[in-house]
């Protein structure tokens, strides 16, 4: 069957893309391996300083319903197995979709801090908890334990405490070469003060609360207190760590140890806490596997959070015609996503010659304005990953690098 | 209880019931909601074992991504529970690391 665009991945940015083409009268295809329409939108809910709540799972429906009025064919609960050039997309059912025009849309993963004990059933990644607690509507655990700090981890503590569930607190993931600097009390204090300023809606109380100590943020992790201060009532241990997570066949309890301000764990001192289930959270990484199947070309961006494909300013890949959006091309929130599926959705469409090129640009300005205006940053110096990666796309260009002839 | 049934900010669902098995017993799950939730409802975390040293495994990542999750379903092995919705009278078996 031909498409005019085939949209990979029914998330913020892919539902955006597709809605916003078929609005302007193309024929496009979304395919998504989940049993519903969404991606990461189910799970979210938190407060916006102006808006209100957030609430993901309503998005998504509305944008379901707009896929449906706008006549996208979707493709809900498949998998795309292999792209083809150019291009051929099959999926798991054997069927076989055609397009000049591709976004790949898949998002992000979560990076894995490996602890002791990690694979016992209990302990999962946060935004399993996420889903499970606001989407499923179904609590991870009765005492949860959350390792790792950062605007997802804080995020997912204060839903779990607003469904009712007990968390014992938030503690450091112990030093090891995937946690880096998440399990340094003191790079953690300076991080979240950075943060303070960045993501006001989420740090708001912290901020607060690290005013409360003023000598904190200056003198760094030696006097945070052991207790942990408490931000929404749930402690918050900047000077203690999780060494491993222990039970018989299931999570029964975590082994928490106090930490030097470098990190440095206190052997004398631990202490066993029973838990029934651990939300391990090393940070979002953009899932780009697909695309570097389909031979786009990719580039490491720390700030973005790993590994992205190449894009120009339109979100085209170094494969004409595929493109991307969303958090394929580095971790922000999904208002920014949207914005960029947005853009996708209008350049495709100005390509098929439905509308003027003119709209890309003021797309363009949509996808700034997002940035700008957004409550929860993931990454610190977005502005200075996103400045990069064009920067990266001209020196590719430069090179008159092809990979493909154009046929 | 499990259940997140009195919610500050979400509004109540509508569910309609529907009736699985687990490993040969009967139990209550809600349309539109996927295996690994219907089964942690009903406290139940360990979903399978691992190949090689028969380990306990259950859901990890919640996005079909890792794998841990996996199930047999109405004889089809390896469904991702997590990204699988549940069906009613859906037979459900946890995959041992003998027949693996």
């Amino acid at each position: 069957m031909k498409y005019d665009l085939i949209v990979i991945g029914a998330g913020p940015a892919g539902m955006s893309a597709a809605i916003k083409a078929a609005s302007y009268g193309a024929k496009v295809a979304i395919i998504d391996e989940n049993p519903s329409a969404g991606g990461k939108l189910l799970g979210q809910l938190h407060k916006e300083p102006k808006s209100g709540w957030w609430h993901g799972g309503k998005t998504a429906r509305k944008m379901e319903t707009n896929l449906r009025q706008t006549g996208v064919t979707c493709f809900q609960g498949k998998e795309v197995w292999a792209i083809y050039p150019r291009w051929k997309v099959f999926m798991n059912n054997g069927e076989e979709l055609q397009s000049e025009y591709i976004l790949i849309a898949s998002g992000a993963a979560e990076k894995a801090i490996p602890i002791p004990g990690w694979t016992l059933p209990g302990a999962m990644a946060v935004g399993a908890a996420q889903t499970l607690t606001n989407y499923h509507r179904v609590k991870p655990g009765r005492k949860i334990a959350i390792i790792g700090v950062d605007p997802l981890s804080l995020s997912v503590a204060h839903q779990l405490k607003m469904a009712g569930v007990h968390v014992v607190g938030i503690f450091l993931p112990p030093d090891s070469v995937f946690s880096k600097d998440k399990s340094s009390p003191s790079k953690m204090i300076s991080y979240l003060s950075s943060m303070a300023h960045a993501a006001p809606n989420l740090f708001f109380k912290m901020a607060g609360n690290l005013a409360k100590y003023p000598f904190i943020q200056h003198v760094g992790a030696k006097f945070y207190p052991r207790f942990g201060m408490k931000i929404w009532g749930i402690p918050l241990y900047l000077r203690k760590t999780v060494l491993e997570i222990g039970g018989a066949v299931q999570v029964e309890h975590i082994k928490v140890i106090p930490v030097s301000q470098e990190g440095i764990p206190n052997e004398d001192r631990v202490k066993t806490v029973d838990v029934d289930c651990v939300c391990i959270s090393g940070g979002l990484y953009p899932l780009m596997e697909l695309a570097g199947a389909a031979g786009c070309e990719s580039v490491y961006i720390e700030e973005l959070g790993g590994h992205i494909p190449l894009h120009s300013p339109e979100m085209e890949t170094t494969q004409p015609g595929i493109y991307v959006a969303g958090n394929i091309t580095g971790i922000e929130s999904a208002k920014v996503a949207m914005e960029q599926g947005d853009l996708v959705g209008t350049t495709v469409a100005a390509k098929l010659g439905l509308v003027s090129c003119n709209l890309i640009d003021e797309a363009q300005e949509n996808v700034i304005q997002a940035r700008e205006n957004a409550v929860i940053t993931f990454q610190q110096n977005i502005a200075a990953g996103r400045e990069k990666s064009q920067q990266y796309w001209k020196e590719y260009n430069s090179k008159g690098v092809k990979l493909y002839a154009d046929s | 209880m499990m259940r997140i049934t009195d919610h500050p900010i979400l509004e109540d669902m509508e569910k309609r019931p529907v009736t699985i098995t687990f490993n040969g017993v009967d139990y209550q799950a809600y349309e539109g909601e996927s295996i690994a939730a219907a089964l942690l409802a009903n406290h139940i975390r360990v979903l399978r074992y691992s190949e090689k040293n028969r380990e306990p495994r259950g859901i990890y990542c919640g996005i079909g991504h890792c794998y841990e999750c996996r199930v047999t379903v109405d004889g089809k092995r390896s469904v991702r529970s997590c990204i699988t919705n549940v069906r009613d009278q859906m037979c459900i078996e946890s995959q041992d690391g003998d027949d693996s």
